[in-house]
């Protein structure tokens, strides 16, 4: 039971409050101002915190901090899982959760949060039935209501007094264009040794959908090859006898964008990697060290790398890098001491290794401090389109329930999650 | 309205339009969120409530509406604004709904410090409790449950008790919700509110039930007697429940099946051992039979049900529902399939940080107790060097759990990068790690030695130290075998600088001085010239190293002891002090206490039991995982154990009910959704009695989802390929068709207008068309196709 919420900025200030109880004092949050004054890295800031009569639990998410303060035994998960739903509505509704359109909305979060949560327990929490309670902001209404001075957040369907059966979407949705588009995104997680072997690689896939159609469609998505999947997550619309019977999804979308499926393709799977690095990092005693860096595809299905890009964290005691890339741009922070490559798009066809992107270029050490021990981890982040590289395909997506066509589309993309592609060296 | 009145009501206009022409419209801007406005900078508190004050009275909504805004914006600031109570209240009557909210959103933050006051807004949420609109009705109990004045406590819970039979199942489960909250405010009603439950347990709409439990469990979570008759009903629909009801029913049953159903692991284990006995002691046919009884342990229908139902939800896109059922099979599940859960906790892993932290603490604990089910993905808890601290400690542990004689090498090698890392806190948990499988694993445990010890001639100060502590507690252990290793580190004691270190090898030192007897004294010699600028840990065992060089080795040592005892009986820090006095007295003072200076040296030399290389994570066992009372380590407000497995389980006939015709499916309600539905909501019942159900109950859904299904099935087998574009639409709409055509594979086949248009997918959609059975294809047949 969640029985305050404090919002934080990344300057420490509690700028927003909400409590759904008796309110607890704002100095509450000192005990967390502490935790991270404690951590080094804000990343390192522990998500549950005991204090002598309440317990804090927080999130961080694009440098704002949510806190919630409990008083009684409840499960973690459950508050931090709330909690970044809670971002995630604040992100459908204002595009995105920063202080400044927390602050500009203020109305709407407050009346967002009272209704997500009924004296500390969860109440409402689907966009598409929110957006029947409270309107989402947007600029149509805003000139509408400037010029008619009227201006209400309480969306009219309230007095309707219906309900939709679907919990997840809301009724009497119109389009002109009908339309549904499905992002299948895939995540590269790797790590990759220094003689070049994957130690690890998994995919973590997503189906993301925009879906705009009226009424209360019932579409049916089919994989040419559902077996690949064999750890999913499902949005609660699928109808799980379906997918357990038949492997396909069937169900009826919530209306605009959201997470239709995600899966997991495990390290047991072999992954091939589209892209390798070589690396020659050395240091040499008397303060200088060289750094050569060559990057190229490999395996790519034809496609090409695009908006790769090398992140290195050099060790403490390196003073300075002189490098020349022979594509792309190379800048090197000083005070935090990392190194990024931005490299652009490769294309696949220039197999031969001299048009390869490279780097190349020496390391100044500072003086008197020893040769630092281990090489840096090279962080690695690129883009392939077109492609999902686990090979799963959508096969076809069907409507039944209403009578227009829509026009639907698949996209494929692999990706990197920053910081999850990493080649030792 | 006296002249006066009215002359305020347009000042307070004008300023209004002086500080909100942006505001009235646009929405909030950032005046809005700072109170004080152009106007009013300056001024008190006071003024600016006076401000909104006027705002509240007047009689033009949209400056009402301001105002609340405005107030909305203090309280979300946490500024007090409770002196505007009355002003506030009175437009609860307001029939502007955006008002009335905030006024509801208002009253819940400060009716509890204006009681008095709050009592006049009571009429109205009993007026509201009776309107057709079940929103309204709803909204008027959830906030006159919410506002915790004591003395309403009995109008309260006649509205619930009359909530609870309101034809609206969203108003039911609002009712549901409130009893919690009059349970807080009054225990005593816990009577009268366990008959409301008891009803609202057996509400056959599952919007209903999840809130129902929750209320069960705030008030008379012990009175499992009223989850009985539900049992079956609440396994069957759990798939359906809203996320957050499944986790609290999941709780709830996890607690039900400990209370009610035997340990599937602990039954089969007896019969095993009482088989065995019976063979050694009797071999009476009579016995074999009974034995062979007790063998076949059968699990409760009922308890299978559950783990049948609860399955399912392994899939869930919700977090903590994963982990919760992860729990109920850890607590509740045979061993044998407790694996099942693993997989979805590894796709955890790459949720948000704060959901991996709470995940990898219950999986460290999970795999401590079950190892083998974690082996198959050890590469999944790889760390990778942008892991948060608590993520990489977590990870490391679960490696060194899982670590076992054919998996040691890679995860030693695996450690030794590690080992490496800037994070020096981490490395040095590394070696800890490699010394926690060096002495679980006795294969490795000489290759892991000669690892650390290699790590001991490393530059940095942290690698070598934690080194040496983890190479002393493993020398401990087995000291016999590695004399060598003691000599290679006690050459080492100059260069260690870090305290811990040190006091490790001149432990080492003094402890095993008879395999170097040569080294030790010299060893001595150096420590009593820098005893005075050594840290307190570090000159505690130079006197334990002098104590025992003197038992072991009186004549060649006596002098330096002594010299060393004298710097230490001068020391700053009295713990030094009070040692060296009670070593002067085991040593050099036989005369005051014979019987123990006799034995002196038994008492600095006995064997001392090897420490145990253990993580602190394994203490926090004892609360039930994944509860926050887990996580931080010591119990929690209102944190219970779960109970543990009777040893006779109850009678299965209790959860016995008449079979009630179960609804039909989710498609059909979902196809027409209006249907039954009135405006009025007073009829809705029965719809939602059904609401999204997922469950396809055979019998009836094949009635009516039969020939639909076969309809279906039709169209699709038919593949009718007439297309036909509708490019009628209005130009905005179609540039941003092609805009994102450009990027999106189409699913279906076009006309070629549009096909032109987007010269990247045309070819593919065109092949594909052709060789029909293909990826990107779908057969979208016509209406007319449908009627046939």
């Amino acid at each position: 039971m969640i029985h305050s919420l404090f919002i934080i900025n990344g300057s420490g200030e509690v700028f927003m409050e909400k409590h759904w109880k008796t309110v607890v004092s704002k100095s509450i949050c000192d005990y967390f101002f502490e935790a991270q004054k404690k951590s080094a890295n804000p990343e390192d800031v522990s998500p549950v915190i005991a204090t002598p009569h309440h317990y804090l639990i927080n999130i961080c998410r694009n440098n704002l901090y949510f806190v919630a303060v409990l008083t009684n035994e409840s499960a973690p998960l459950f508050v931090i899982e709330f909690l970044h739903r809670i971002m995630d509505v604040f992100e459908d509704y204002f595009t995105a959760c920063t202080e400044t359109t927390l602050k500009d909305n203020y109305v709407i979060v407050y009346e967002l949060l009272d209704e997500m949560l009924d004296s500390g327990l969860p109440l409402v929490t689907e966009t598409n039935t929110l957006k029947e309670l409270i309107k989402p902001p947007n600029l149509l209404r805003k000139v509408a209501n400037l010029v008619t001075g009227d201006s209400t957040n309480v969306s009219d369907a309230l007095t309707s007094s219906q309900l939709s059966n679907i919990p997840w979407r809301r009724l009497g949705v119109k389009y002109a264009n009908n339309e549904a588009y499905f992002d299948l995104i895939e995540e590269i997680d790797a790590i990759i040794d220094r003689n070049g072997t994957t130690i690890m690689g998994e995919i973590q896939g997503y189906i993301d959908c925009c879906v705009k159609l009226s009424g209360m469609p019932d579409l049916t998505l089919t994989f040419v090859n559902p077996r690949l999947l064999d750890d999913v997550s499902l949005h609660p619309c699928i109808r799980l006898k379906k997918w357990e019977s038949e492997k396909s999804l069937s169900f009826i979308p919530p209306d605009g964008n959201f997470r239709l499926i995600s899966y997991h393709i495990g390290s047991q799977n072999s992954i091939s990697i589209p892209i390798y690095v070589k690396h020659n990092i050395q240091y040499r005693e008397g303060s200088a060290g060289r750094f050569e860096l060559t990057v190229g595809p490999k395996q790519t299905m034809g496609k090409s790398l695009e908006a790769v890009a090398i992140e290195c964290a050099m060790p403490k005691s390196v003073l300075n890098c002189t490098l020349t890339p022979s594509q792309g741009k190379c800048t090197f922070d000083p005070v935090k001491k990392v190194l990024t490559w931005d490299i652009g798009k490769i294309e696949t066809n220039n197999q031969n290794s001299t048009r390869l992107p490279t780097i190349r270029g020496n390391i100044t050490l500072a003086a008197g401090q020893p040769i630092p021990e281990g090489n840096p981890t090279l962080n690695v982040r690129f883009t392939i389109n077109q492609v999902a590289l686990s090979g799963i395909r959508v096969q076809r997506v069907d409507m039944h329930g209403e009578s227009y066509k829509p026009f639907k589309g698949v996209k494929y993309i692999t990706t990197v999650k920053n910081g999850r592609f990493q080649i030792r060296t | 309205m006296s002249v006066n009145d009215r002359s305020l009501t347009t000042s307070a206009s004008m300023n209004m339009q002086g500080f909100g022409n942006s505001s009235a419209g646009s929405n909030q801007s950032d005046e809005q969120v700072e109170p004080a406005s152009t106007l009013s900078i300056f001024s008190l508190d006071m003024k600016k409530h006076e401000d909104i004050k006027q705002m509240l009275d007047s009689n033009k909504e949209n400056l009402k509406l301001d105002a609340m805004r405005r107030v909305i914006g203090m309280i979300a600031k946490g500024k007090d604004a409770g002196d505007l109570f009355p002003a506030v209240v009175k437009n609860i009557v307001s029939k502007n709904m955006e008002i009335k909210k905030l006024v509801y959103v208002y009253l819940m933050r400060y009716a509890e410090e204006q009681q008095d006051l709050a009592l006049l807004s009571i009429a109205t949420f009993q007026r509201g409790l009776k309107d057709p609109n079940q929103l309204i009705r709803a909204s008027a109990l959830r906030v006159l449950s919410s506002i915790r004045v004591p003395t309403i406590v009995s109008i309260m819970m006649l509205a619930i008790r009359e909530s609870a039979n309101d034809m609206s199942p969203y108003v039911r489960k609002t009712a549901a919700n409130a009893i919690a909250k009059l349970y807080a405010l009054d225990p005593e009603l816990k009577d009268e509110l366990i008959v409301i439950i008891t009803k609202l347990l057996a509400d056959k709409t599952i919007l209903v039930n999840g809130s129902a439990v929750q209320a069960f469990e705030h008030v008379c979570p012990d009175r499992i007697d009223l989850i009985h008759k539900n049992y079956r009903r609440l396994c069957n629909l759990l798939v359906d429940i809203d996320e957050w009801g499944q986790l609290t029913v999941l709780h709830m049953l996890t607690r039900y099946a400990r209370t009610q159903f035997v340990d599937p692991n602990k039954t089969y284990e007896d019969d095993k051992k009482s088989f065995y006995d019976d063979n050694e002691t009797e071999k009476n046919a009579n016995d074999d039979e009974e034995s062979l009884d007790k063998k076949t342990y059968i699990m409760d229908s009922d308890h299978r049900l559950l783990l049948r139902c609860t399955k399912p939800l392994l899939q869930s896109r919700n977090s903590a529902v994963v982990m919760t059922v992860a729990q109920l099979y850890y607590y509740v599940a045979p061993r044998s399939e407790i694996h099942i859960v693993a997989k979805s906790l590894i796709r955890l892993l790459r949720s948000h940080r704060e959901i991996q932290t709470i995940v990898l603490k219950s999986i460290t604990s999970m795999a401590d107790k079950h190892k083998e089910i974690f082996g198959p993905f050890l590469k999944s808890f790889y760390v990778h060097s942008n892991d948060s601290s608590h993520v990489k400690y977590y990870k490391l542990e679960i490696l060194t759990i899982l670590a076992n004689a054919s998996n040691i090498s890679t995860i030693l090698r695996e450690f030794h990068t590690y080992v490496l890392s800037p994070d020096k806190e981490f490395g040095a948990q590394a070696i800890h790690a490699i010394g926690r499988c060096a002495s679980t694993i006795p294969e490795v445990t000489e290759a892991c030695l000669n690892g650390l010890v290699g790590l001991m001639s490393k530059k940095d100060e942290t690698i070598v130290a934690e080194s040496v502590v983890v190479i002393k507690k493993l020398l401990q252990i087995n000291p016999s075998q590695y004399g060598d290793i003691i000599k290679h580190i006690v050459r080492k004691v100059d260069k260690v600088t870090v305290p811990t270190a040190r006091a490790s090898i001149l432990w080492l030192i003094g402890e095993y001085s008879d395999r170097i007897s040569k080294f030790a004294p010299d060893v001595l010699r150096k420590m009593a010239k820098i005893f005075p600028d050594e840290e307190t840990i570090v000159k505690n065992q130079i006197l334990n190293l002098a104590a025992k060089l003197y038992v072991m080795n009186s004549k060649q040592t006596n002098l330096l002891v002594q010299y060393v005892f004298n710097l230490a009986k001068y020391d700053t820090n009295y713990d030094i002090r009070d040692k060296t006095r009670l070593l002067r007295a085991l040593l050099f003072q036989a005369d005051k206490c014979p019987a123990l200076s006799k034995n002196a040296k038994k008492i600095l030399l006995a064997p001392k039991p090897a420490p145990l290389l253990e993580s602190i994570i394994r203490h926090h066992d004892q609360y039930t995982l994944g509860t926050l009372s887990y996580v931080i380590g010591q119990a929690a407000t209102g944190y219970k154990d779960l109970p543990d497995f009777p040893p006779e389980p109850s009678d299965s006939s209790v959860r016995n009910v008449e079979i009630i015709p179960v609804s039909t499916s989710q498609h059909d309600s979902s196809r027409n959704p209006k249907k039954g539905t009135t405006p009025g909501g007073k009829k809705n019942t029965g719809i939602d009695e059904n609401f999204f159900s997922d469950e396809e109950e055979d019998a009836e859904d094949a009635s009516t989802e039969g020939p639909d299904d076969e309809e279906e099935e039709n169209e699709e087998d038919e593949e009718e390929e007439e297309e036909e574009e509708s490019d009628e639409d209005d130009e905005e709409q179609s540039i941003e068709n092609k805009n994102k055509t450009n990027e999106y594979e189409q699913l279906d086949a076009r006309s070629p207008t549009i096909v032109e248009n987007q010269p990247q997918n045309s070819e593919s959609s065109e092949e594909e068309e052709e060789s029909e059975e293909d990826e990107s294809e779908s057969e979208e047949s016509t209406d007319e196709d449908e009627q046939v």
